[in-house]
């Protein structure tokens, strides 16, 4: 199991042991997490599950493949850290992640 | 209003899998059907969302794409000749004195139908809206989603946001007859036909625009009427005059006009019993994921399903006195007629 820790936007904390080989986005709704929606259903299509990646995480994270990068153009406040967090996979390098959920989904 | 009326016996709302599915159900029992659509195409989230991901639980499938599904439901429809309307969002349902139905979409075409069937999966496809504060102050005089009259941009300052094609294209569109042109996105790649996005660098090369690398942070005006729009760029915040925004951050769903029929609803999903998907209102049915009964799951092979329970109980309605027999398609020569697989 692999801690991931979710910050919303009014700094509440959820920490959550997650399964690795699944999705951070899956991670999210199937523990009610605020804030992230994934409305396309983990398709990359929608930029409802969009978190920043906290600085420290980001090189472990990697980077958004070009597709997803599309995608972040419609989500909003988008920063060098932005991720769709359908396109994080758990695994037990990412055991400690914290993002931060932003204000508001696309 | 369209002066001509369209009859059918069924109008589904929606063409995505399940409104298409319905087409093939009502068309083994001698049912014409008419489809509306939001979108310009056939398939629904399945054209609009995934075209290219794989679905792994169409029976009989072990993959398809939402793309070959829609192909092959197009497919399977076309011998009942089903006609489609795209582009269309229907705005209104009312019942007649005569107790047919009686639908207007939003360019003032009416239908008059005996079923209606609601196969409108998530809702319509709406244009989002950017979570820019005060930003709906100003929707519909100085901030649209689409042009809909390009006059209405002539001698404007006109800010276009977003890297696709809309944008792009409404860039190249726009630029001969607005005042001032700036094109903001917040990378220097684009989503656009790499040609559009040569010829807007041109533009802004001979000075007939600007591009700006950033994101839209706070809009300034009274009334309605825009006045400037403040940009976060790398180098900081930058105030740039606007009187017409046109922002393009892609579709979201809404359930729109269908929460105004006078349908029972469940949060925001419409009420129906498990015999024959019918809604609180008797001839107006509800199939597939806009649908909720318990124990639903927002499945395509769940909607194909309906559809052919609600087929049954449509004919029902439009011929109340015609003995309905059951038959396969495998062995019914009536039905291979109908397909147009036997003469």
């Amino acid at each position: 199991m692999t801690r991931i820790t979710f910050v919303e936007a009014d700094g509440t904390r959820h920490e959550i042991e997650a399964e690795n080989g699944s999705s951070v986005m899956e991670t999210a709704i199937k523990n009610g997490v605020p804030g992230i929606i994934g409305e396309c259903g983990g398709a990359c299509t929608c930029a409802t599950c969009h978190v920043y990646v906290e600085p420290e995480w980001v090189e472990k994270t990697g980077v958004p493949s070009p597709m997803e990068e599309d995608m972040l153009d419609f989500a909003f406040e988008v920063r060098p850290n932005s991720r769709l967090s359908c396109q994080i996979i758990v695994s037990d390098e990412l055991d400690g992640l914290v993002v931060d959920v932003p204000t508001q989904q696309a | 209003m369209s002066a001509h009326e369209i009859e059918t016996d069924v109008v589904i709302v929606g063409a995505g899998p399940v409104g298409l599915f319905a087409v093939f159900e009502l068309g083994l029992l001698d049912l014409k059907c008419h489809l509306l659509d939001i979108l310009d195409r056939p398939g629904g989230q399945c054209a609009e969302l995934y075209p290219e991901k794989p679905i792994y639980d169409i029976p009989g499938f072990p993959v398809i794409t939402g793309q070959e599904l829609t192909d092959n439901l197009l497919k399977q429809v076309a011998p009942f000749g089903p006609e489609f309307h795209y582009n269309r969002m229907v705005v209104s349902l009312e019942k007649q004195e005569d107790g047919r139905f009686r639908l207007v979409d939003d360019e003032g075409q009416a239908y008059v139908c005996s079923v209606v069937v609601v196969a409108a999966g998530g809702g319509s496809f709406q244009p989002k809206r950017p979570p820019v504060p005060d930003i709906a102050d100003y929707e519909g005089t100085s901030v649209f989603y689409a042009v809909r009259r390009m006059e209405d941009f002539r001698d404007q300052d006109v800010m276009i946001v977003g890297g696709g094609d809309s944008a792009l294209d409404w860039v190249l569109n726009l630029a001969p007859l607005v005042r001032s042109l700036t094109l903001v996105h917040r990378r220097d790649n684009f989503r656009a036909a790499p040609v559009s996005v040569g010829r807007m660098k041109e533009l802004v090369a001979q000075g007939k625009m600007r591009f700006v690398l950033g994101q839209m942070k706070e809009l300034h005006g009274a009334d309605g009427q825009l006045t400037s729009v403040s940009v976060r760029t790398a180098g900081g915040e930058e105030n740039i005059p606007v009187t017409r925004l046109l922002p393009f951050f892609g579709l979201t769903m809404k359930l729109g006009p269908v929460a105004d029929w006078g349908l029972e609803l469940n949060d925001n999903l419409i009420a129906v019993d498990t015999e024959k998907f019918e809604s609180s209102v008797p001839g107006v049915f509800a199939i597939g994921d806009i649908n909720h009964y318990p124990g639903k799951l927002k499945l395509i092979l769940s909607g194909f399903h309906e559809a052919a329970l609600m087929a049954q109980a449509a004919k029902k309605i439009i011929s109340p006195d015609e003995r309905l027999v059951f038959q396969y398609t495998t062995s019914s020569t009536r039905l291979q007629r109908k397909l147009g697989v036997k003469k």
